[in-house]
């Protein structure tokens, strides 16, 4: 699997034009594709396995192989990938409950970055 | 493969237990000294590590795998350790097995020995790695309904020493992994995850192997030591 290894940030164009909101969509499909694949890379599984995650597959609390330790490791990969802090603040069960949650949470924290 | 123990010296009066030590050694000519990853990766690694290991002694280097103190088998007590501790056996353990070369993996990279050649496999600093594990700590808290932040955690295991994520850490080795923030610069080559491809195993949430990768490595450890030839002794 090739991962482009640009972040996520400087890939949203910082310019509000016409054709941003296609920009920002292409974007957010690059934000499911790149969490997909670290999740990925967490639970060891093949990139296609990983393609089939739903805004509802369960993550925290439902594997049971994601404990607090591989849950920290996902969230400092996030971070470097993604090129985005996550304080402690912003973690709660329903951020990490599902994979939308998580989904919804980087979205939102890369708009506001 | 041997598993056998060893005496690192006494340092002062302090007592010195045995440690355990994993070697390839057939007293031949490269000896390269195995400093493993630290902590969870550690044990997520292992394999992988030892691997790596049997792929160079099937291509005639030694080499020697030591447990730090408090880690793996090791009797002594995790929570009196420090880095300057890890580093001095380590050193121990470099003289011990007259090693060539030294190879690191990830954190191990902070216990180095300075003056030996190597290779260094995506090395990673000791307050990334402390971060880590003081997220792990506040995500189980949270599920504990108990509510602290990794600052507070840190100035309170600085003071007072910690338990990480199953770790207990004496707060001086919490201060030795907050500012162990630059990656030594050493003489030691760094070799990136890039190298060997696919993701790094220490992300993953159960200890895991990749042959692919374990080769991979042991491919450019063995490049290096047989720069003359084409492929692998």
């Amino acid at each position: 699997m090739v991962i482009d290894s640009t972040p996520i940030a400087q890939q949203t164009p910082a310019n509000d034009t016409a054709d941003s909101a296609t920009d920002v969509r292409m974007s957010n499909a690059a934000i499911d594709a790149q969490l997909k694949s670290i999740i990925a890379d967490v639970l060891g599984v093949d990139a296609a396995d990983a393609e089939e995650f739903t805004a509802e597959t369960g993550l925290f609390g439902h594997l049971p192989e994601l404990d607090s330790m591989a849950v920290a490791g996902l969230l400092t990969e996030i971070e470097d990938r993604l090129d985005i802090v996550i304080e402690d603040d912003d973690v709660d069960g329903e951020m990490l409950e599902t994979f939308g949650g998580l989904l919804a949470f980087v979205e939102a924290k890369l708009t506001e970055g | 493969m041997i598993i056998e123990s060893w005496q690192p010296p006494k340092v002062g009066d302090l007592p010195s237990p045995e440690e355990q030590w994993l070697t390839f050694d057939e007293g031949r000519k490269h000896r390269v000294l195995v400093l493993p990853a630290l902590f969870d990766e550690a044990n997520k690694m292992r394999r992988f590590t030892v691997e790596v290991m049997r792929r160079l002694d099937e291509n005639g280097v030694d080499t020697a795998l030591p447990d730090m103190p408090g880690c793996n088998e090791s009797l002594a007590a995790l929570d009196s350790q420090t880095l300057q501790s890890w580093r001095r056996t380590a050193q121990a353990s470099a003289l011990r097995f007259a090693a060539t070369h030294c190879l690191t993996i990830r954190a191990g990279d902070l216990i180095g020995p300075c003056d030996l050649p190597g290779w260094k496999y995506a090395p990673t600093t000791g307050s990334k790695t402390l971060r880590e594990m003081l997220r792990a700590r506040v995500l189980a808290g949270r599920e504990a309904a108990i509510h602290e932040t990794r600052d507070e955690l840190l100035e309170y295991g600085r003071r007072e020493g910690l338990v990480l994520a199953g770790w207990p850490l004496g707060a001086q080795m919490i201060c030795d992994l907050d500012t162990a923030e630059a990656v030594a610069p050493g003489p030691r080559t760094a070799i990136d995850q890039v190298q060997l491809g696919g993701s790094g195993l220490w992300l993953r949430a159960e200890p895991d192997e990749s042959a692919e990768q374990s080769e991979a490595l042991a491919e450019l450890i063995l490049a290096d030591l047989y720069p003359d030839e084409d492929s692998a002794k």
